[in-house]
Parts: C-alpha cells; structure tokens; sequence
C-alpha cells in the first residue's frame, strides 16, 4: 500500500501535477489525485514522512533532472515538477519535527530596491523549493530596510539577493553592510544572482556566492548548507 | 529634406482584418477585466478623474491601485494621438518622419547593453603545413564605458543604413553614477552623430538637465519643439499589465513635456506572457494601448510610438529568445496592429540569441530583419550589432549589420515596370534575337552606372577562407578614421557650463580654448 502511494507521488511529481486539475504530460490525467492530494493521503494512512520525502519526492526529482540532461525535459517541466515538490514540502512540514527529521533550510529571496526583474528570481526560487528548501519570497524592488527586518524576523539559513540592472545591484552591497550594522550579517549566508553580477562581484561585496542560474544556485547553496539534511 | 528611410509597398501582413479586429477587442475587454496595477498614485488618480473605475488594492505592501480603463478613453486616446510623429535630429536632414499608415521603414540602432564585445585577429599556423596561416577572430567581452558609447554613436553615424540612434550601451566607468549618467549618456550620443538620438532615462531628475541640454542643441526651446532631435522611450507598463511606479512617472513627464515617446512593452510569451500568439497579442497591444491612453490623459495630442518588444521565452533557460520565429511573428503582428491605429509603430528585429558574431547570428538575424522589414514598421530597433538576447554590443557585427540593410533595401525597391519600361527592352529583344551572338552585354553599362545593378556583397574575400569578419573589420577601421561632425564649440562651452555633471573629457575641445 505505502509502496503504491510513493510510487503514484513519484509518477506525479514527474509528471509535474500539484493538485488532481493539472495536466501533466500523459493524457487523461486530469481528474485523478496529484502531489497535493497523494501527500494527504499518505500522511492519513500512515507513510512515514521520511520514506514520502526519499523514496517520493527526492528519487523523482533525480529522474526528472536526468529527463531534463538528457533534453527530454525543458525547464518549464522542471519547474513544474519542483512546484509538485514545493506543494508536497509545505505539507510536510508541520510533521518533519516530530519524526525526528530536520529541515533542509530557509532561504530569504528578494529582487533588491529599484530593480523590478523578477523572472529570474523566480526560477531560482521554485528550483529551491523543488530541492527541499523552504523559500520565503520578499517579491521584487524591496527596500534594504525590508529585507533587514525580514532576515531579523524569519531567521533564514540563507538569503538570495537578485539585480538585473547595473544601477541597483549596489543595492546588494548596501543590504550586505546593512545586515552588518544590524549585528545579522554572520546569522545568514547570502548568495546573488542576476546578470550583470559575477563571483568577482560577490566577493568584492562580501556575499558568500553566486548563482549564475538555477541549477548553479542549488549547487552553491548545497555546498555553502553544511549539517544533516533530509534529502541526502 | 528628411532621411528616406524605405517605402514598403506591400506590407507582409500574417493577420486578417478580422484577427486584427479580434485582438483589438480582446485588449479593450482586458483593460476593462481584469484591468492593470497601477503603482503610481498620479497616474490612478488620472485615470480615476476620467472616469475610470480606480479601486485601491488592500493587500499589497507596496501603495497600488486597481485600474480598469473604459473602451471610451482608449477610443478618445487613439484619436487624439498624433498619425504622424517627427523625429529630429542635429542635422535636419537626418530627421525622420513617421506616418502611421504609411510603411516606411527607419532602421536604428539599440539597446543598453552592458556587455562590448572587442574583436582581435590572431594568427594561427597549420601544424602540418606551417606556411599555410589563417587570422581568426576572437571576440572579448568586457563592461561598456562611455568612451564606448561615443565609439558607437561615432561609426553608426557613418553607416548608411543606420536612420537613428539609439544608446548602444551602458555607461559603467566609475566615475559614472545614478545622477550624472543621463547628462553624459545624451551629450555622448549628441555630441557623436547628427541623427536622431534616442535614450531611457535613469534618473527623473535629470529630465530637466537632459531637455537642457537638447535647447542648447536646437537654439533654443522652440527649436526643440520644431526639430526634436531627442526622443525617449520607456517600459512603463510591466507585463502582465502592471503600471511600473517610477517609469510611469517619467514617462508622464516627458509627455507634459511634448517631447516624443515610446510606450514599450515587453511581455516573453511563456512567462510574463500567454505562451499562445492570441494571448501574447491581445496582452501586448492592451499594455500599449494602456500606456498610450495614460499618455493622451496627460497631454492630448503628444506624439508616442506604439512600442512593441514581444519575444518567445526560450525552453531551456525561460530567457528571452530573441532568434526564434515567433518573435518574428509577434512582431510582424504588432506592426499590423499599430498600422490599424495609424500610430507609428516602434518594432524589433535582429537580435540573435547567440553571443558571438558567427554563423549563428547571421543567420538569426538576417531572418527576423528581413521578415519584420517587410512587415513596415516605422522606427525598427534592435537591429544593429546587439547580441545574446540584448545583453552584448558588437560594433563589428553592426558594421555586418549595414551590409544587411543595404541588401534588404536594395530587394525592396520598387519594380521598375512600366510602358515605356517595356517598349525599350522589347526594342532591345529585338535586335538582340537578329545579331550572330545574341548577347545583351552591350545594354548592361548604362544601367550599371545608374545604380540599378544590386553590389556585390562587400566583404567577399578572394582567398580559400572566409574572410567577411577581416574585411568587415577593415570597414569598420576606415569608419573609425572618419571625422564626425561634433556640437560646435561655442555650444559645447555653454553645455559644459550650464549643465552640471558632465564629464570634462567628453568635451572634445578642452585645451584648445
Ligand atoms: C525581461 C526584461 C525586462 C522586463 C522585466 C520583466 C520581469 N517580470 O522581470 C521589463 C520589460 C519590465 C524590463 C524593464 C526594464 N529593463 Co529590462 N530586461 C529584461 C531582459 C530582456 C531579460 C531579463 C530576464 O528576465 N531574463 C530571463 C531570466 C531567466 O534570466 P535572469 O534574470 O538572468 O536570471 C537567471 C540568472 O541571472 C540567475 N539569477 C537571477 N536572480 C538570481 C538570484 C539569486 C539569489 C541567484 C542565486 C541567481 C539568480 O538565475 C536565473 C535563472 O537562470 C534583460 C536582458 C537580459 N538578457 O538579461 C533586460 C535588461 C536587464 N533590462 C534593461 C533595462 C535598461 C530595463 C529598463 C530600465 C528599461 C526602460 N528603459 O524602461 C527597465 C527597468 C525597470 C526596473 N526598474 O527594473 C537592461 C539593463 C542594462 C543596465 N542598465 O544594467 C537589460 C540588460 C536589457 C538591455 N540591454 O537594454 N526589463
């Protein structure tokens, strides 16, 4: 039984169906339970949150990224099983704690004041969740201010700070110094992104990476995550 | 006498009337349901004292207001906004006249890129045979700086096809910051070619100082109205239908102002927009007209563009993919969608999605300039030397670029078909069937002195490799070498002095006096 139901989330979240209206890529699916309605199912008869999470949702996340190597798959698939993901984490949540199992992390993400680019950044994001991470999106030309009191409140492992524009991408810098008069600067790791930032920039400006995309974010932010996480 | 630009006499259309009808009324219904975001407080209170319905949206961190916008104000705007609008330049025979019913295509340069790409030849030596050696070009990316951007406006005022300009690139020398980068980005431009110059505006701010500076250009404020040899363009609204608060802000201005404007949009089918042509079409033009209609509120009669940058997202990266068909299509779709309004349409072309001149980007490129061309939008930007979907300036592929138009130009001539046209080759027939030889040779030379006979391609090399890159570069060189024309130097004084930040060595005259 708990085989059959990890086998249906897997098939669902490969074929990107959050809820029972979703398409998918197979015909006919429309109407018939997706992540949303599996997880709930499976949490009701007793799956272990842990099998859900690894033999679910992290197995059928490696076979869609082999599908998008081996050009089977487009990022659009991608993001659409990393959304089924998202879905199925925040639903497992409230239960990680009593089985015992902690979370990946909490990533803070926010286009930086001025700049209203935010396509990129929410790829980045659904990715992110996708990989297990619980993603808290400030939304686009958010004030420094806002974002100090953002990481001051929620408490992130990470935050991720997008700019497209050469103008606003000393905005980064200036939240990174303002995180540092605040006493938050050693409390969060941060990584940028956006095009016309580099390495170079980032470490010129103190951040811990950069992302040049989101395959290249997930990497650094694994690399930068030390600790036990749930998914390895 | 104005630049000529190209008269296309029968414009590619891919829509029917009726699909035209179509869209036009799925973006009315749009503006009304769901209607836009407004984020800028003046511009919802503009439209609200119009009448149309203005909600303030609640939940939003940010101050913003529901706006739907009644047939009525998009009918009113589209009969008050001008048909024709003039773009001036320094030279008055480089102006550039834009009718909205007439498909006369100026071709101009873009956009803002933050990438120049130079170029180098190195020599290379076959290993099996040393004395055979080849000069391959390698391009280097680095960040564009100001002294860039004259080089660019410098060479595009040579290239023939170049009808306007737009600023290549980002200005990011360090010396170069939010509240000085609009003063020395236009004099940059101005001060580098006698076409028309058109720019986005960092800083509102610096509106005053810019429009200024264009007085002192012109002689004088009245002269500015009559020879607007600047212009702006902005993306006020962002898609899906959201009014951008300082944009918007800017853009309201420039119209108070009545200097010409364009309200572009950029949705990517796919992300920002329906990735299905219909949705694209139907979002793109009720963003336009939104943005056209704001305009009218705020100054009846002032002259925009209906600016159009649709593109398809791509799949692999959800960037922009400016190479493939359908932003070709949409495009096309958006000229015959301002034709229909008679407002002149701002469109683009020639971007290829790879990032290094080459094959690739020729090939991208040459098809969407070609196919958008025939389609007879007004003003055609993008179309010289930007690569990577926007985000690299090449003034080597620019000069590639102009090869192309020329080309393209040359197809589009009228045929010269006429009575008398064919009582002459008739004639010539004739005689030529009663000869031993029967060949026409001798009529070739008159008509090939009267620029009838298309040149060959100009940078056809005569060795075993291609040699298009070398030979465009040696063009590139000799344009390089030729002077230009820059503000004289009494006017160029009084810049300097009355407009505050500028940057002294843009001033081409220091030293002498
Ligand atoms: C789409 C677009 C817009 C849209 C934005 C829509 C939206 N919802 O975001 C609109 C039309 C609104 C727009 C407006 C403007 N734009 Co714009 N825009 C672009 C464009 C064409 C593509 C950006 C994009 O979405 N790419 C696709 C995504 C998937 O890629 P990405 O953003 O790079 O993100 C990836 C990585 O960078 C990384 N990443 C991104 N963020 C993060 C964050 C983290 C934490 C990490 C780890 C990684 C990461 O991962 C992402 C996924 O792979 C770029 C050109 C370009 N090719 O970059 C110009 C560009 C950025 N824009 C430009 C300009 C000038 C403007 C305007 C000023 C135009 C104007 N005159 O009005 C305004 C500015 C508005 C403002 N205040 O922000 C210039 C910037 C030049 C400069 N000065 O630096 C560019 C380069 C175009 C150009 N050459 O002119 N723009």
């Amino acid at each position: 039984m708990s085989g059959d139901i990890i086998e249906s989330i897997k098939e669902n979240v490969i074929q990107g169906r959050v809820t029972r209206d979703d398409e998918g890529i197979d015909e006919g699916m429309v109407g018939q339970p997706g992540v949303t309605e599996l997880i709930k199912e499976a949490l009701a008869s007793g799956v272990g949150v842990s099998d859900i999470i690894n033999r679910g949702l992290t197995a059928s996340m490696t076979v869609v990224g082999q599908k998008f190597e081996n050009e089977e798959y487009y990022i659009p698939d991608m993001l659409a099983s990393a959304e089924a993901v998202g879905a199925a984490m925040e639903l497992l949540e409230p239960y990680m704690a009593q089985s015992g199992i902690k979370p990946k992390g909490k990533i803070l993400i926010a286009t930086v004041k001025g700049d209203l680019h935010d396509i990129g950044k929410n790829i980045v994001s659904i990715l992110l969740r996708g990989t297990g991470y619980l993603v808290k999106d400030l939304g686009n030309d958010v004030e420094t201010k806002d974002i100090v009191e953002a990481v001051r409140e929620e408490k992130p492992d990470f935050l991720g700070l997008s700019a497209l524009l050469t103008s606003t991408m000393v905005n980064m810098e200036a939240t990174i110094k303002a995180l540092a008069e605040n006493g938050l600067r050693n409390k969060v790791k941060i990584i940028i992104g956006g095009a016309p930032v580099s390495e170079e920039y980032a470490e010129s400006i103190g951040a811990d990476g950069y992302g040049a995309d989101g395959f290249h974010a997930i990497s650094v932010i694994e690399a930068l995550n030390s600790g036990d996480s749930v998914a390895s | 006498m104005p630049r000529e630009g190209i008269l296309v006499n029968n414009p590619l259309e891919r829509l029917s009337g009726e699909q035209v009808r179509q869209i036009h009324d799925a973006s009315i219904e749009i503006l009304n349901d769901p209607g836009l975001l407004c984020f800028n407080k003046k511009a919802a209170e503009i439209f609200q004292s119009h009448g149309a319905e203005v909600t303030s949206v609640s939940d939003s961190d940010t101050p913003c207001w529901h706006v739907r916008i009644p047939e009525r104000l998009v009918t009113d705007a589209l009969d008050s906004a001008p048909k024709t609008v003039t773009l001036g330049a320094r030279n008055p025979d480089n102006a550039l006249i834009m009718k909205g019913d007439e498909p006369r295509v100026f071709f101009i340069t873009g956009s803002e890129t933050n990438t120049w790409l130079d170029v180098d030849f190195p020599t290379y030596v076959n290993k099996s045979d040393p004395r055979k050696e080849i000069k391959v070009p390698e391009f280097q990316p680095r960040r564009s700086t100001v002294a860039d951007l004259c080089d660019s406006a410098h060479v595009c005022e040579h290239l023939e096809t170049v009808d306007g300009y737009i600023r290549t690139v980002n200005i990011q020398d360090k010396d170069i910051n939010e509240d000085n980068k609009d003063v020395n980005k236009f004099f940059a431009c101005l001060n580098n070619t006698t076409k028309h110059v058109m720019s986005g505006l960092t800083s509102l701010n610096q509106l005053d100082n810019v429009v200024k500076m264009a007085e002192l250009v012109a002689g004088g404020p009245d002269k500015l109205k009559e020879n607007p040899l600047i212009s702006f363009i902005t993306c006020l609204v962002k898609s899906p239908l959201q009014f951008v608060d300082d944009t918007t802000e800017t853009f309201m201005e420039v119209c108070k102002r009545g200097l010409p404007i364009v309200v572009s949009s950029s949705p990517q089918a796919g992300t920002s927009a329906p990735i299905k042509e219909a949705g694209i079409m139907a979002q793109i033009n009720a963003e336009v007209l939104a943005g056209l209609t704001l305009g009218q509120l705020v100054n009846r009669g002032t002259p925009v563009l209906y600016g159009s940058v649709p593109v398809r997202a791509r799949m692999d990266t959800l960037g922009d993919s400016y190479g493939s068909i359908e932003t070709s299509q949409y495009n096309i779709d958006c000229v015959q969608m301002a034709r229909f309004y008679k407002i002149p349409n701002y469109s683009t072309s020639g971007v290829c999605d790879t990032k290094m001149p080459g094959q690739q980007s020729s090939i991208e490129r040459l098809f969407s300039d070609i196919v958008v061309t025939l389609s007879g939008p007004q003003f055609l930007h993008c179309a010289f030397g930007l690569l990577d979907g926007n985000s690299v300036f090449c003034l080597l592929q620019a000069v590639l670029d102009d090869a192309h138009f020329q080309m393209i130009k040359f197809f589009l001539k009228s045929p010269r078909i006429n009575e008398q046209e064919l009582d002459t080759v008739k004639k010539q027939i004739k005689e030529v069937v009663a000869t031993p030889q029967k060949m026409f040779i001798n009529y070739i030379r008159p008509v090939m002195r009267s620029g009838e006979i298309s040149p060959p391609y100009p940078f056809e090399g005569d060795g075993d490799s291609d040699s298009v890159f070398a030979l465009a570069n040696e063009r590139l060189q000799e344009l390089r070498a030729r002077p230009v024309e820059h503000i004289d130097p009494d006017t160029t004084a009084r810049i300097f002095r009355e407009i505050p930040g500028l940057l002294p060595r843009l001033n081409v005259y220091k030293g002498e006096r």
